[in-house]
């Protein structure tokens, strides 16, 4: 009963937060990818980011006070009666059953921080479907394997903080619970006491459990989040229509209805003919192809959309680049004032260990990132932070003018006052690549879009009776030829086409990461899909010139 | 029931077959100055340097620790005695998985060479041949690791190098993409973005993806979803099977635990099955919807070769051992989501051993069959039968049938495909999108390629998807003379 205790409260425990806090509110389909470390500092410092660091501090505490009452020993309680010297008897603080709360405590810290680094809220979807046990199943040997791992780190963090910091919670218990150190025993703060094999295994034990008990929820949301939902695509019933495929793509919030949505329409355009016929289908009074026209409306319309986006992205930083080959001089002092970044913030800066790369590509970041970073701010996803308010910006502005007097000052006394500025512009910076990402972060959406207007075409050439689909073919073709040229020339950017580095054995979903590949060859495959299906026939399509042209490139598989 | 018995007899040595017209395979000689370009220059040279170096499986970290424990002084003795049983108990488990499966206990080379659809891989100059799935242009893996890339527009031919490039098992284009191609090899998977307009003839490794899981190695077969969408790839030391979203270089692992690996892929052309074999007698039939699978138990050996008819319902496969090629049919049943199946396969063809009186002597021709390979009409199936390479009259051969799937499957005989003397067919391929009937792609031990056309009309309706535009109406020829010849129909069983 008593090695039932922990788990039965630990599952308690969790049951609890999540009424509390609503998985909705903190979890997203749409990754927050920071542009600058400052953002992620901001999303880090978030109120609602502290109050979630500490519920799982507490959560940590508790289930770690589980652990110490299973193991038992000496573990089990915070207080003993120690033997005096003069005889007489007090009560004195349990270290061990200390260090085993406290260690429960930073590893829920840590695992809370360490979540919005690798966006532990965002949902990926799969490309495979599979049932939810399968996939349960093959994510078991993952989670052991991560809660190990991370536990085995967190507890490395922990002893080092503990060795140099573990007075300072010691001396507040003893005097908020009135309790005595017992001088005759070992101090646990020392090497000595940390050297114990049998301490170590006991903490790693008790932080693998808690994690794992976390990442199995985590899995179990994900994999119930992500299944498959079969929405109807013609209802027989007035109330019921607010449920179609149809309306519920047109629908803005929640989100994961509309992801739902596109996945199933990307997943019935491909595998079921008796759902397409609806699709394809008339309306019983009128005649008019309601369905169709509002899927494919919807589908175009996030497609234009991304367009949009991409083509403003890219004016932006071609204007930004024009302004800089103007300015003469300035590429020397860019450079040289990099070289000062480099070399300071090593010993400026506390540094995420996990955002770092090789110095090579902050140097490289800082030359072609930092005279852009005021115009892409407005790419900044993460508006909701209060870092990424107007002001900042305007506060960072000044910070990137009197940059290029960097190189050419050399006095001491303006070292440091440079180095301090260097600080500002290290955290400011813009990672590489993050914009590209933030740009394509909902992209999910636009490949299910893709692919389902492509298989719905490239069905229409056989099932489609009335010829509904004939009528929106070169709006559809000129759409995707749009994108692809604003693909293509996005790719064209520096970091752009760079490979993020993957990241293997952690829990968090780096797939976000690489979405704008997953777009580029989704968007070819569905022009491909149309041009392979149609042939020759497309040249009866009313279209420009230019586009005609760029079809004949995927008409003769030169693309 | 012998099918190759009613074959027309072998051609006499010298005559290599050339083309098929009006129902007949017409045959000439050829003379070896017509030889352009032999691929033989490409080969590995004999005297390699290989030998003269001792191989080390070992990196240089465990050499390190092996030299320290080994310095180590004092060894206390239970640590010793521990250890000692622990290598023992973990000699006595492999050994044990080994005697279950005996190719685990190959080496990568030699497990390629045992579940690779080429005959004799390992001396084979041609290891492994690609059709691009739209377009005219083929890639050929070469014995020295190197790809080419062929296309009769362009002059150039790009060569694909890469460190990671080794023994090429396999290679297979995207379908819906012009540019990308990937290939199997030792101990990762490639995939290559050649840029058909690029004028470069040695695109550099930057072109090339590379795609690799822990344990999933030597990659012996590979197969794209027709869609485009997906990747599989299969290792016989790998009990799962691995799906790759290739754009994000992401995958995941279809795990089942029978039959101790996969050894052979692939993807029926409407994308709705994978068959999937493994190195033991058992092979799989994935549905691809919710990726759940049908175990097909084989009585002899493992399944060695198999192929999709045009419209994905029919599976014929070939298994180790045994002298037929068995049908499975499969039929689709709305809402199930297991796909429908029969309860056993159907044997449609006998290729047991048939002698022929030829000029030159008795030829004996049948046996077990390498691979399989159906044209993307459904009209023209080619068998390549191993033969035995140590009897000079039992050589390895390709024996074409004639095939119909609609309304009912038949099998009729259509003839042998040969070269010229003394070279053994390795290697098959029929062209995906051949436009006057099928063309069928044969690479020689010689290391030459050689096309058959097969000309004819296609009597079934065009099929939608691969061909796409409909093609006109052609006049349908019904071959009269063969009807009564006919080895299998569904109306006989």
């Amino acid at each position: 009963a008593v090695l039932l205790l922990g788990p039965i409260t630990a599952a308690l425990v969790i049951l609890g937060r999540f009424s509390l806090f609503h998985p909705i509110q903190t979890i997203s389909v749409i990754p927050t990818i920071a542009c600058s470390k400052i953002a992620l500092l901001g999303q880090l410092l978030h109120p609602r980011q502290l109050v979630n660091s500490a519920v799982h501090c507490v959560m940590g505490i508790v289930v770690a006070w589980c652990c110490a009452i299973t193991i038992g020993g000496r573990y089990e309680t915070l207080g003993y009666t120690c033997p005096q010297s003069d005889g007489s008897s007090q009560m004195c603080l349990n270290e061990y059953h200390l260090i085993l709360l406290l260690a429960g405590a930073f590893v829920g810290l840590s695992y809370s921080l360490l979540g919005v680094i690798h966006n532990m809220n965002y949902i990926s979807f799969h490309t495979v479907q599979q049932y939810k046990y399968l996939r349960f199943k093959g994510a078991l040997p993952l989670v052991v394997k991560c809660s190990a791992t991370q536990a085995l780190y967190s507890i490395r963090n922990f002893i080092v903080v503990y060795f140099f910091l573990g007075y300072i919670p010691k001396a507040w218990f003893c005097k908020t619970l009135n309790l005595y150190l017992n001088s005759s025993v070992h101090p646990l703060d020392s090497i000595a006491g940390l050297l114990d094999l049998s301490l170590v295994y006991h903490l790693w034990i008790s932080a693998s459990f808690l994690l794992f008990t976390w990442h199995i929820t985590l899995v179990l949301f994900r994999i119930f989040v992500t299944e498959l939902y079969s929405f109807p695509v013609q209802s027989s019933f007035t109330e019921d229509a607010h449920q179609c495929l149809a309306k519920v793509l047109n629908e803005k919030q929640p989100m994961i209805l509309k992801f739902l949505a596109l996945q199933d329409l990307a997943l019935l355009s491909q595998h079921s003919p008796s759902r397409r016929c609806q699709v394809f289908s008339l309306s019983q009074p009128g005649g008019h192809p309601h369905n169709w026209n509002a899927i494919s409306k919807e589908c175009l319309s996030m497609l234009t959309d991304l367009t949009q986006r991409l083509v403003a992205y890219h004016d932006t930083v071609a204007t930004n680049g024009r302004a800089k080959s103007l300015s003469t001089g300035s590429e020397r002092k860019t450079s040289s004032e990099t070289s000062v970044t480099s070399g300071t913030e090593d010993l400026m800066s506390p540094r995420p260990t996990l955002l770092m790369k090789t110095p090579a590509s902050v140097f490289a970041r800082s030359v072609v990132g930092t005279p852009r970073t005021p115009l892409t701010a407005p790419f900044t996803p993460d508006l909701d932070s209060p870092f990424a308010s107007p002001a900042l910006r305007r506060l960072t502005a000044p910070v990137e003018q009197c940059s290029p007097w960097f190189g050419t000052v050399q006095s001491p006394h303006v070292k440091n006052f440079l180095a301090k500025r260097v600080l500002i512009m290290y955290l400011f910076n813009k990672l590489p690549e993050a914009s590209s990402q933030a740009l394509f972060a909902d992209s999910q959406a636009h490949i299910w879009a893709l692919e389902g207007l492509s298989y719905l075409v490239q069905a229409s050439f056989s099932e489609d009776q009335f010829g509904v689909v004939q009528t929106a073919l070169p709006s559809i073709l000129s759409c995707m030829l749009v994108l692809q040229e604003a693909v293509d020339r996005h790719f064209k950017l520096p970091h752009a086409s760079s490979k993020p580095v993957r990241s293997t054995g952690s829990m968090g979903d780096s797939t976000h990461k690489t979405l704008r590949f997953a777009l580029r060859a989704t968007l070819k495959t569905a022009i491909y899909r149309i041009t392979t299906t149609f042939g020759d026939h497309l040249n009866a399509i009313q279209m420009s010139a230019e586009h005609r042209k760029r079809l004949q490139q995927f008409l003769e598989y030169k693309e | 029931m012998c099918s190759l018995a009613l074959f027309p007899p072998p051609l006499p040595s010298g005559q290599t077959t050339l083309c098929e017209s009006n129902n007949e395979l017409l045959s000439g000689t050829t003379t070896e100055d017509q030889l352009k370009q032999s691929l033989k220059l490409h080969s590995r040279t004999e005297s390699s340097s290989k030998a003269a170096f001792l191989d080390h499986s070992e990196t240089l970290w465990m050499r390190s620790c092996l030299y320290i424990l080994s310095c180590a002084l004092v060894v206390p003795k239970w640590l010793s005695m521990s250890s000692g049983c622990i290598l023992a108990l973990l000699q006595k488990v492999s050994s044990f998985h080994g005697s279950l499966f005996p190719h685990l206990t190959l080496s990568s080379e030699d497990m390629i060479a045992e579940f690779s659809q080429v005959l004799n891989w390992s001396d084979c100059v041609v290891r492994a041949f690609a059709w691009h799935p739209h377009t005219d242009k083929f890639a050929v893996a070469l014995l020295d690791d190197s790809i080419k890339i062929y296309n009769p527009k362009s002059a150039t031919t790009p060569t694909l190098k890469h460190r990671l490039q080794r023994s090429v098992a396999a290679v297979q284009w995207k379908p819906l993409c012009a540019s990308a191609l990937a290939v199997a090899c030792q101990n990762c998977l490639l995939v290559w973005h050649v840029d058909p307009c690029s004028l470069s003839t040695r695109p550099s490794s930057g072109c090339a993806q590379v795609l690799s899981h822990p344990g999933h190695s030597p990659v012996t077969s590979i197969a794209w979803s027709p869609s485009g969408s997906l990747l599989v790839s299969a290792s016989p030391m790998d009990t799962a099977m691995m799906v790759w979203d290739v754009a994000s270089e992401s995958c995941v692992p279809l795990q089942r635990v029978g039959g101790g690996g996969v050894s052979f892929l692939s993807w029926s052309p409407d994308g709705s099955h994978v068959l999937a074999s493994t190195p033991s007698a058992l092979f799989r039939v994935w549905e691809t919807r919710m990726w759940t699978c049908e175990r097909w138990p084989c009585v002899k050996g493992r399944c060695q070769s198999g192929c999709w008819s045009p419209d994905g319902s029919r599976l014929l496969f070939t298994v180790q051992g045994e002298m037929v090629i068995y049908a499975l049919t499969f039929t689709d049943t709305p809402g199930v989501g297991l796909c429908g199946g029969p309860q056993a396969a159907a044997v449609v063809a006998d290729l047991s051993e048939t002698t022929f009186n030829t000029p030159d002597g008795d030829i004996i021709v049948g046996g077990e069959i390498q691979s399989l390979a159906w044209d993307s009409t459904g009209e023209r199936l080619a068998v390549l039968l191993k033969g035995d390479p140590h009897a000079a009259d039992r050589p390895a051969i390709i024996a074409v049938f004639k095939t119909r799937t609609s309304p009912i499957f038949e099998l009729l005989p259509c003839g042998f495909v040969q070269g010229e003397r003394g070279a053994e067919p390795r290697l098959m391929q029929f062209h995906p999108s051949f436009q006057h009937g099928a063309l069928l792609t044969v690479c020689w031990s010689s290391g030459r390629i050689t096309h058959v056309p097969f000309y004819f009309l296609s009597a079934g309706v065009p099929h939608c998807g691969l061909s796409g535009s409909p093609s006109l109406p052609r006049p349908q020829t019904v071959p009269a003379d063969f009807a009564n010849q006919s080895l299998f129909t569904e109306l006989m069983s």
